[in-house]
């Protein structure tokens, strides 16, 4: 191997030694994990290869009701903050004066501690003895019986959920997609004005098309983001999810891993691979609708 | 339909703390004769544009007044005014086809003005024809050349058959090959259909070819406005007389004294009625006859020779373009050796301008 | 046309405009509220006493007696401070250490030429697309066979790497002419010297940018530290919260959690108030490449 040859992968060499440890090693030893039976921690002993950590993780309540629950959070935070975000840049891109001044503020989510802040909105929405919290004194206003909605029935924790959820993951949505309106050269707009075009048509037949690419991007990010929610679940109904009905997937992962439940690391594989079929057939859905619908440059 | 612009005024706030406000166009007045192909001539910045937007409703005025016949739509919507324009990169919208693109405009009809859907396809086609792209229908803006881009482009805009129809250096994405042919083709749809035509380019070659009558622009104001004929052999001021023509006219420092036209050390011509002092000169470059007996004396830098005519390049101490360039019949070559080291001209007046040193207006004079 | 219907066109264009533009204008403050509301809840909570707090049944916004005990209890009561301390040595640690690792591979990639250069490229996006949680438990397991829970080094290393910030730091590098590193060649310069004098500086804002992108990331990562550490001591800030929401101050003590939270989440806030240009076109960029 000649002198330069030999640099190429010197440089590289940090970088490979980190991945392959961290990464490649452990991605490896994963699947190897979940079909290892009866694996013990302690002894790093097994009893025999095959299914049984799948078939037990798929038989687990628990897992099943991360499974659920990760799915209403999927199914009601993408498609409800990618339309927000949407119409939020839509908004932001139409005006001048303050722009800037917005753009700022709806960023501010992305850079905070999403448990530091999960906790003021589990403030916000808990009930307790001395107080009913701010959103059942807005509820009062509206004539509605307080809820407990840190505590109380399935629906009012899931719906505190999503909104956490959909409050943290907007920041991203509505940067991506105003760059993406900014990106659309203005004679278009011009173009179609002088045309007499009306504001819906100009939206469904220039804008949306223009942007779809960048658009889809998000919603595919968004279902992989989504379906990887945990910390905001710690947030606001702390570490115990299983107990509080609000487990999700990865939580149910790193229970099986640690803590009170923990030392099964290969459930926890298990569990994970399940999690990672799930997003990718879930992304290649994604990616063969669109082919169909996306117009590409 | 003719288009009348009265005061037309345009400023744009200042930018930053310490700009400026900016006029773009100041107090520009002119009636467009219904039917004609206008060419806004100008350097870049120096307001063709604004105007243009000005007309289409794009930009508001900050004074001033348009009308379209009789009709003021100075505060009209763009989209009330009946206008196509056509962008200088086009703006063809690269994920509908050719035929959505030209249908686009007419889908937009609501309420009386809505046509039924065969009826838009054969408006459609029929724009389409005019600009003799009826076989690229199906295709998408990006598998077209530059010059079929354009004629999409000026299809969809003639499509809602414009009262006024404009545009904005039409074609300066093509080259130089396509830009010969394309304008001929501008011209020909231009006449075919009558519709009143703005035209703005910083190509004074362009503007002079094929406009009814060209606009000359500078800061913002309106330096001349006839026939490309006429404002070529009648500038009113240098920077009309500099801007127009290929190659450039050629100045000269000159004075006048006591009825003598002096450049330099040479008293080329005598004028009458004209005041002794400075001037600027400029002569076109088809100004120049040489001839021995002449009275202009230059230095011979060169001969070229480009067929039909030949190109004598020269230098003189007065002059102000980097080389005095006279374009005569190749039938005076006979009268250059390559062993000259000088050349004299006698001048022909109409060709020769003078412009007052200071306002750089034109000074007439007579000949004796 | 008459003169009339072009004056009733133009006024309800401009009615239409005129409410148009309100109604994008409230939307958009509707949001801002939306967005701004919980971080004004957490300062006021902070700020309003314990027995203020806990005898409003009903919620007050706003508090005419600020105090400031709260922040008080919170470095005294529970040791934030030493979340702090944790989480500053936990940040630039691997950050300092991800630059090391990731400049010279970014440049390896942009700029020499070796065997298998393309095939490992390859293989660094498709791990790009793995995620964490995959990763995680096996690396849970090292970290315990290597005895290195409750350590910094568990805590850092399995955090080091970023294969996203390869991929930017190397298409930066490749926006260089290579003119540039050409002439540096024939002058003689080596690879490492061009690196450090020519292309580093170059491409310095997207380093920056790289750097605080994973600051941020730093400040606010949850999942390994919890893994790997049960103890108070190694805390960082977001374990540090979570443990003063089970077991600090008792459970009722919410103004002084919210003097916590403010704690906390204020150095990030400032960062990106300073750098929030930098900031917000990296992220873009980073979702204009997926």
């Amino acid at each position: 191997m000649d002198k330069n040859q030999f640099k190429g992968w010197l440089y590289l060499l940090p970088a490979i030694a980190f991945l392959g440890v961290f990464m490649v090693y452990p991605l490896i030893d994963v699947f190897i994990y979940s079909f290892e039976e009866g694996y013990n921690s302690a002894s790093q002993t097994y009893f025999g290869v095959g299914l049984y950590n799948y078939s037990y993780v798929l038989h687990d309540p628990y897992f099943l009701q991360a499974i659920k629950n990760t799915l209403i959070l999927v199914l009601i935070t993408v498609p409800v903050s990618t339309a927000l975000a949407l119409l939020i840049s839509l908004g932001l891109s139409s005006i001048k004066p303050l722009r800037e001044l917005f753009q700022t503020v709806y960023f501010l989510p992305y850079v905070t501690n999403t448990l530091a802040v999960g906790m003021v909105f589990m403030i916000l929405f808990k009930k307790t003895p001395y107080t009913d919290g701010l959103a059942n004194l807005i509820l009062g206003w509206l004539g509605q019986s307080p809820i407990d909605f840190i505590e109380g029935p399935y629906a009012a924790k899931m719906l505190v959920l999503c909104i956490y959820t959909i409050w943290v993951v907007m920041p991203f949505k509505i940067l991506v997609l105003t760059s993406a309106l900014a990106s659309v050269n203005d004679d278009y707009y011009n173009a179609a004005r002088i045309d007499g075009t009306s504001r819906f048509r100009i939206f469904y037949k220039i804008t949306l098309p223009m942007i779809s690419p960048m658009l889809f991007y998000l919603v595919i990010t968004g279902f992989i983001g989504a379906f990887k929610a945990y910390s905001d679940a710690v947030a606001i109904f702390g570490v115990n999810l299983n107990a509080a009905e609000m487990n999700t997937i990865v939580g149910y992962i790193y229970d099986m891993l640690y803590g009170d439940s923990g030392g099964y690391p290969s459930y926890a594989s298990a569990a994970a691979i399940v999690l990672f079929v799930i997003v990718l057939t879930i992304t290649c859905i994604n990616l063969l609708i669109r082919k169909r619908y996306v117009y590409h440059k | 339909m003719k288009v009348v612009l009265q005061n037309l005024t345009k400023t744009f706030p200042a930018r930053g703390k310490k700009g400026e406000v900016v006029t773009a166009v100041n107090d520009f007045s002119f009636e467009i004769p219904d039917g004609e192909l206008i060419g806004l001539l100008g350097p870049s910045g120096c307001g063709k544009s604004t105007t243009l937007n000005l007309i289409c409703g794009l930009l508001k005025p900050s004074g001033g007044k348009i009308f379209f016949g009789e009709d003021d739509v100075t505060d009209l919507p763009p989209e009330h005014r009946g206008v196509g324009l056509v962008f200088q990169n086009y703006a063809l919208y690269p994920h509908l086809t050719v035929m959505q693109n030209i249908l686009f405009p007419l889908e937009n009809l609501r309420g009386k003005n809505k046509l039924p859907k065969d009826e838009m396809r054969k408006r459609a086609r029929a724009a389409a024809d005019l600009v003799q792209i009826g076989e690229l229908l199906e295709r998408r803006p990006s598998e077209l050349s530059g010059g079929q881009q354009q004629r999409v482009a000026i299809a969809r805009a003639l499509v809602k058959m414009p009262r006024v129809l404009l545009l904005d250096e039409p074609l300066s994405n093509l080259d130089a090959r396509l830009r010969l042919q394309t304008r001929e083709e501008i011209r020909r749809i231009q006449k075919e259909t009558g519709i009143t035509t703005v035209f703005v380019t910083h190509d004074q070659d362009e503007a002079m070819s094929i406009s009814d009558r060209i606009v000359v622009m500078k800061d913002g104001v309106v330096q001349q406005i006839g026939k490309p004929q006429e404002v070529y052999d009648d500038p009113v001021n240098l920077f009309v007389a500099k801007f127009l023509g290929t190659p450039p006219i050629n100045v000269f420092d000159g004075t006048v004294h006591n009825g003598r036209l002096m450049i330099g050390q040479d008293a080329v011509l005598d004028v009458k009625s004209v005041r002794d002092g400075d001037v600027y000169v400029a002569i076109r470059p088809e100004g120049f006859v040489p001839d021995e007996g002449g009275r202009l004396h230059c230095a011979l830098q060169g001969v070229e020779v480009m067929g039909r005519d030949i190109s004598i390049l020269a230098r003189h101490d007065a002059m102000q373009n980097p080389v005095v360039r006279a374009i005569v019949d190749a039938d005076h070559s006979s009268a250059l050796r390559v062993t000259d080291t000088s050349v004299s001209f006698s001048l022909k007046p109409h060709k020769v301008f003078l412009f007052d040193k200071a306002s750089e207006t034109r000074i007439p004079f007579e000949t004796v | 046309m008459n003169r009339n219907a072009y004056q009733r066109i133009e006024k309800n264009a401009r009615v239409r405009n005129v409410i148009f533009k309100i109604t994008v204008y409230f939307l958009l403050a509707l949001w801002a509220l939306i967005v701004l509301f919980p971080f004004y809840w957490m300062v006021l909570t902070s700020v309003k006493g314990y027995g203020a707090y806990n005898s409003e049944y009903i919620p007050q916004f706003i508090t005419l007696k600020p105090t400031f005990e709260n922040y008080v209890d919170a470095f005294t009561a529970v040791p934030l401070a030493k979340y702090f301390v944790n989480t500053i040595i936990f940040t630039v640690s691997t950050t300092a250490l991800m630059l090391v690792v990731i400049v010279p591979a970014a440049f390896a990639f942009a700029r020499l030429d070796f065997k298998g250069k393309n095939l490992v490229f390859t293989v660094f996006l498709a791990l790009m697309m793995i995620p964490s949680e995959l990763v995680v438990i096996t690396n849970f397991v090292t970290v315990t066979n290597l005895n290195m829970r409750n350590t910094f080094l568990g805590l850092i290393l399995p955090s080091v790497t970023s294969v996203f910030y390869i991929y930017l730091l190397k298409e930066n590098f490749e926006q260089i002419p290579s003119e540039l590193y050409y002439a540096a060649k024939v002058d003689g310069t080596t690879d490492f010297k061009y690196l450090w004098k020519v292309a580093l500086p170059i491409c310095g804002p997207t380093v920056v940018t790289v750097t605080i992108l994973k600051v941020i990331e730093c400040w606010n990562s949850y999942v390994w530290p919890r893994l790997v550490t049960d103890d108070p001591a190694y805390f960082l800030v977001s374990n540090g919260i979570q443990e003063i929401r089970e077991n600090g101050f008792g459970r009722e003590n919410i103004p002084a959690m919210m003097a916590a939270v403010v704690v906390i989440s204020v150095p990030l806030i400032v960062l990106f108030l300073v750098f929030r240009k930098k900031i917000m076109a990296g992220v873009a960029r980073g979702g204009m490449k997926g």
